[in-house]
């Protein structure tokens, strides 16, 4: 029984990881139609900034604000220079992001080196709590904050597009871009504002997941994945979906790991390929 | 635009235009049947053979992309499948794994899995289009790689299987250079050529047009989604071909090969060379290769990804059919087969 109530807070804290990861990844695609392949790259890009300034100056809070906005300004100067010129492109800008990730992983590489690192969150959120109603169990504080702090994203998120007037046009924009435009709205500034908040997200998530569990080359294409088969598991585009994606991927890993460790990433496979087979537009997905 | 059909062959002019054909495609066999006369062991295996196949198993994206407009970043796993399968059915070093099969029976079977992989790939992945595709072919070969990596009953985990050789024939040893780069040439021909006949069959027309327009396809009453799938098996052939020189090439085979990072660089060739023409995996294999191996005079040598990253940026950003559409353009010649990007 301990063994299942761990596993599965630990799949909740995973999902949420993942959800933080994801909700960037498929903004910045309903809205845009970008399917952004270095997300995973802004991801660790953000994690290694977040470290490095969480290190000089000794503040995990300064961390974590200077690994969102150093993948946001990242994310503004390339949807401003590059994406913003091949609008409608899919495919050419989908090659972009690829190369970007290439470039971005290999300067990574070159400036942090290969080796792994590790940082310690502030002393309120670093020790264990005790688990209510449980003998005495206890669990890391900063996975429970993790929880909390995606879930707070999650809620923040969609009070912004639902409740704000840049959310509004997002929406709209997601359901028709050139109605959007036509109606007088400045389309270009909502992508900037979009890809800028999405790509922050990644950095975001970087620090926080970062700090979770570590931070190494090849993790960018870890979060990459995990992006990949949440989005294509919850349905593209949607924050909710994204959320369910998360959750569901999140569980079944650490399951997986507890249960039948040789085959934990077989299991969110199988996940994917019957998402595909019986809806292939994702749980929460729309026919685009 | 439906059917990019070259009518040139119809009119007059055409035959000096097929002559000259000839004479270009002639010239080209012969400089790369003269190729190893001229050349050291290093540019015979090194950069010769490793064009050859690494060309095949890019030509093999370029004929889903260029062709079938289905980009997909699973090329490179279905060479791992034949390579892991001529493992697994052939000889290795772990007897204990292969059954060890003599090569005319284990390639076949090893060719023959790998389509079938490349087939069932292709029926979950021919359910989406476009960047989706890319994303659910991304998905599965790094979870094959995954899946191997943990397996040790079949694919032997971490470590794979070494110990992989070409057959002897006729008691030439085919893993000496010489005989590996005319090994690999002949395979990368047969290949080129399958390619060039199949679009221009029925089914490659039929192919081209369902990637220019699916619904207009559908409503005359083709099966879309079967010609999709078809096209996976066919490049799951191609690849599987060239997979298994590269088993041969490295004598061995490991999750590491077919990791995400490698399978990217399939997709990287293709793009720089051109999917327009299927020449063009071959020139981006070429040049892929040659900055692999002279990055190190270029720059760090730890920093290949670097310029081949911002290299394939550059052919992206500039010339989004490759070189060879650049070549296309400066020579103005109109386009052969077909552009995927819109």
């Amino acid at each position: 029984m301990k063994q299942f109530i761990l596993t599965t807070l630990n799949g909740l804290t995973l999902g949420a990881l993942y959800f933080l990861v994801a909700s960037g990844f498929t903004l910045v695609f309903g809205l845009m139609r970008n399917v952004n392949l270095a997300h995973g790259a802004l991801y660790l890009l953000g994690a290694y900034v977040g470290w490095t300034v969480a290190d000089k100056t000794e503040y995990w809070l300064l961390g974590v604000a200077a690994g969102f906005a150093a993948t946001a300004v990242l994310g503004l100067g390339l949807q401003l220079l590059i994406f913003r010129r091949m609008e409608g492109q899919d495919l050419r800008q989908t090659m972009v992001t690829i190369g970007i990730s290439i470039v971005l992983a290999d300067l990574m590489l070159w400036f942090w080196g290969g080796e792994t690192y590790q940082f310690s969150p502030p002393e309120v959120i670093d020790g264990s709590l005790l688990l209510p109603f449980t003998p005495n169990w206890r669990y890391p504080s900063y996975r429970i904050a993790l929880l909390v702090a995606a879930a707070a994203i999650g809620v923040g998120l969609w009070l912004f597009l639902n409740r704000t007037k840049v959310g509004m046009m997002i929406r709209a924009g997601v359901d028709d871009r050139a109605m959007l435009a036509a109606s007088g709205v400045n389309v270009q500034r909502v992508f900037a504002i979009t890809f800028m908040v999405g790509a922050g997200l990644a950095g975001f998530a970087g620090v926080v997941g970062g700090t979770a569990l570590s931070i190494a080359p090849g993790e960018d294409v870890r979060y990459l994945l995990a992006s990949l088969i949440v989005v294509i598991v919850g349905g593209l585009g949607s924050i909710t979906g994204a959320a369910v994606g998360a959750l569901i991927i999140g569980l079944a890993e650490q399951y997986g790991l507890a249960y039948s460790p040789t085959y934990g990433a077989v299991y969110t496979f199988l996940i994917l390929v019957a998402a595909l087979a019986l809806r292939p537009q994702g749980l929460m997905g729309r026919r685009a | 635009m439906t059917i990019a059909i070259q009518d040139t062959a119809v009119r007059s002019p055409a035959n000096v235009a097929l002559h000259g054909r000839i004479a270009k495609y002639g010239l080209l066999g012969l400089a790369l049947l003269a190729y190893p006369l001229m050349a050291s062991d290093f540019w015979i295996v090194q950069i010769g053979a490793q064009t050859l196949f690494m060309g095949t198993i890019a030509l093999s994206l370029m004929w889903l992309g260029g062709y079938g407009g289905m980009v997909s970043l699973a090329q490179l796993t279905f060479a791992g499948v034949a390579a892991y399968m001529v493992a697994v059915f052939g000889v290795s070093n772990r007897p204990d794994i292969s059954l060890g099969w003599e090569w005319w029976a284990a390639i076949p079977v090893a060719l023959l899995i790998a389509t079938a992989f490349a087939t069932i790939t292709g029926m979950l992945a021919a359910r989406t289009e476009g960047i989706y595709t890319i994303m659910i072919t991304l998905a599965i070969a790094v979870a094959f790689s995954l899946f191997c990596r943990q397996n040790y009953a079949i694919f032997n985990g971490f470590a794979g299987f070494a110990g992989l050789k070409p057959p002897s024939l006729f008691g030439l040893d085919l893993r000496a250079p010489l005989p590996f780069y005319y090994l690999s040439l002949a395979f990368a021909a047969a290949s080129y050529v399958g390619v060039v006949y199949v679009t221009r069959s029925t089914f490659g027309l039929a192919l081209q047009a369902v990637r220019d327009n699916p619904r207009r396809m559908r409503a005359i009453g083709f099966n879309v989604y079967a010609h999709r799938v078809a096209a996976y098996a066919m490049s799951g052939l191609l690849a599987a071909v060239g997979g298994l020189l590269l088993a041969w090439f490295n004598g061995r085979i490991s999750p590491g090969t077919i990791a995400a990072g490698p399978c990217i660089n399939t997709l990287v060739m293709a793009v720089l060379g051109g999917m327009v023409h299927p020449i063009g995996p071959y020139v981006g294999a070429l040049v892929f290769i040659l900055l692999q191996n002279f990055a190190i005079d270029l720059i760090d040598p730890e920093r290949f990804n670097l310029v081949i990253g911002v290299a394939f940026l550059i052919i992206v950003l500039a010339s989004p059919d490759g070189l060879v559409g650049l070549w296309q353009r400066m020579t103005r010649r109109r386009p052969e087969g077909g552009s995927s990007q819109r």
